[in-house]
């Protein structure tokens, strides 16, 4: 029996990395019905384009990432890629292999076109006027930048999470541009619960006065309650039940007793305000209520009667679906869906189980049954 | 391929037939398979060693659990389901025999002949059997439902399974003379009553 590889022989970083921009003045039609003018998208790119163009592999990054996908900035050497543990020289998506590219979606706020850009019809910020964004216009943007770099078609597109649905829609806009899709902790649409959370956090940061409405930019404020709050929710499902009992049981902070009183009692209190605070400092609300909705309006198979093995027949890539036992926000059994949809269109498919305990956020975990089969799936990638 | 049953296996299957490895293991069926016929398949595995193993062998395969019965797949999906050195594992048996048959055309089924003569004479010497085909002890043994080749031919009746080929060896060879005494390991094709 092979055992897993170890986690240490995946060592090596991609060193220094610059964050790049593409600028794109070709008008983009999205779902909605809205047009946008003209749009920037932040991008950053390791190992090298092979001459045959072959070995490209988009990355696509959940809700609050970015393009910096890995390696890290030379006047910031401790922001790290946030999915450096996959990629690099040596590791499970090997950059002496592969020319491995991260995007920052569209409307999101790490330098893609968004909320807080500026409109240029008004010359103010777009706040609340930025149109909604779904994940076929993300994937939409992901292909002009994909012509910008002169790659016709990637060897695979990987995305965790909403990145996982990601790399599912390009199987679907663009079956001839993508020959593995890698799906992982994914669901092929929102349940009521998964939506429910998402109106609350967008309840959270609507109602705070603060958020005017959207227009917040140039009253020179930031709804921080209502994001901190949305943080707050958003952790929680990101973490099963049994590891943060793990990791904060009920252990009182800085006292033995309860204080009788609504300050901080618990770890897990103290935890979940200071992810909340911190993610208040660098989020942009505009970009979270956006990127809520396209996570609650995917759905593939509702052009197709509900069919979601019907919306699969277009598709030719080979996929890879990974799902984790203990993720309660995208279940297993959400990702056996896929991966039944996917037999029934007699699509070639492999499906990995993992029986880990972190929940959800498992996907950005360096286990080394999962990062294995990730090596292993991306060293048969023929280029 | 080390396993005695591999080879008759891929014998019995038509080039470019789909195929579905219940208990794939490694893959090495799965791979022999598109290598010597082209035919494209699945294999199901529990295991993480095993999935990781048909990774690396570029084999599709599904982490699942057979007990859980085969609802994955539709009916009529596969021309051939196989169920190799597996089904002495299984708990569900009489489930998954006729969940084989809803989801294949045909299916093929190896086991370890709990018929042949070392097994009978350790039972009969007072041991629980343990041999290159069961090389468990009684106390760690996987096995749960070990049969021979008669008890099996019993089941497929009672099941109104057809038995299109028997195929019984030992040691690579197929045996006639005795087979239930005298082999090893038995391979059955098996199809759909008629109707």
């Amino acid at each position: 029996m092979n055992a897993p590889q170890s986690p240490q022989s995946f060592a090596g970083s991609v060193g220094v990395v610059q964050a790049k921009k593409a600028w794109f003045d070709t008008p983009l039609a999205l779902k909605s019905g809205a047009l946008l003018p003209q749009f920037e998208l932040a991008y950053e790119t390791y190992g090298e384009l092979n001459a045959a163009r072959s070995n490209a592999v988009l990355v696509c990054h959940a809700l609050n990432a970015s393009h910096h996908v890995a390696g890290y900035y030379a006047d910031e050497p401790s922001n790290v890629g946030w999915w450096d543990n996959l990629v690099g020289p040596g590791k499970p998506l090997d950059t002496r292999r592969f020319f491995v590219i991260g995007n920052n979606y569209l409307g999101s706020c790490f330098g893609s076109t968004g909320p807080a850009s500026t409109n240029p019809a008004t010359g103010k910020p777009w706040g609340a006027d930025f149109p909604l964004v779904t994940v076929e216009d993300w994937v939409a943007a992901q292909a002009r930048l994909a012509d910008h770099l002169g790659i016709e078609r990637f060897a695979a597109v990987i995305g965790g999470s909403l990145g996982a649905m990601q790399a599912l829609q390009w199987t679907l806009s663009f079956p001839q541009r993508v020959r593995h899709s890698i799906v992982i902790a994914a669901t092929p649409r929102l349940s009521a619960q998964n939506i429910a959370f998402n109106e609350v956090a967008r309840q959270a940061i609507m109602t705070d006065p603060d958020f005017h409405d959207g227009h917040y930019y140039e009253k020179g404020v930031v709804p921080r309650r209502g994001l901190r709050i949305a943080r707050m929710i958003g952790h929680i499902t990101y973490l099963s039940d049994s590891a943060m009992m793990e990791k904060f049981g009920r252990a009182l902070r800085g006292k033995n007793e309860p204080g009788f009183a609504f300050d901080i009692d618990f770890e897990i209190e103290s935890y979940l305000r200071h992810q909340g605070d911190k993610f208040a400092a660098y989020f942009d609300a505009n970009t979270y209520l956006r990127i809520t909705k396209a996570l609650d309006y995917y759905d593939p198979a509702a052009g197709y009667g509900g069919d979601l093995a019907k919306a699969f027949e277009r598709a030719s890539a080979g996929f890879l679906v990974v799902s984790f036992t203990s993720d309660w926000r995208f279940r297993s059994q959400r990702s056996r869906e896929i991966v039944r949809a996917l037999l029934d269109a007699r699509k070639i498919v492999s499906y990995l189980e993992i029986d880990a305990p972190q929940g959800h956020d498992a996907f950005l975990m360096d286990d080394p049954r999962y990062h294995g089969a990730l090596a292993a799936y991306f060293g048969n990638i023929a280029l | 391929m080390t396993r005695p049953d591999l080879e008759p296996i891929v014998r019995w299957i038509s080039p470019g037939a789909r195929v579905l490895d219940l208990g794939c293991g490694d893959g090495s069926l799965l791979k022999e398979l598109w290598q010597a016929k082209r035919a494209p398949g699945y294999g199901v595995e529990i295991d993480d060693a095993g999935v990781l193993a048909c990774l690396r062998n570029d084999v599709n395969v599904l982490q699942m659990d057979l007990e859980g019965g085969l609802s994955a797949f539709r009916d009529d999906s596969f021309d051939c389901v196989i169920l190799s050195e597996t089904l002495q594992t299984i708990r569900r048996t009489e489930q998954l025999m006729r969940e084989m048959l809803r989801v294949g055309r045909e299916a093929i089924v190896s086991f370890p002949n709990f018929g042949y003569w070392r097994a009978r004479l350790q039972v009969f010497l007072g041991n629980m059997p343990v041999s290159p085909e069961l090389p468990y002890q009684w106390y760690d043994t996987p096995n749960v439902h070990l049969c021979t080749v008669r008890d099996f031919e019993d089941f497929s009746r009672r099941l109104g399974i057809r038995v299109l080929e028997r195929l019984v060896l030992h040691e690579a060879r197929a045996v006639s003379l005795l087979p239930n005494l005298l082999g090893s390991v038995a391979v059955f094709r098996l199809g759909r009553a008629r109707a």
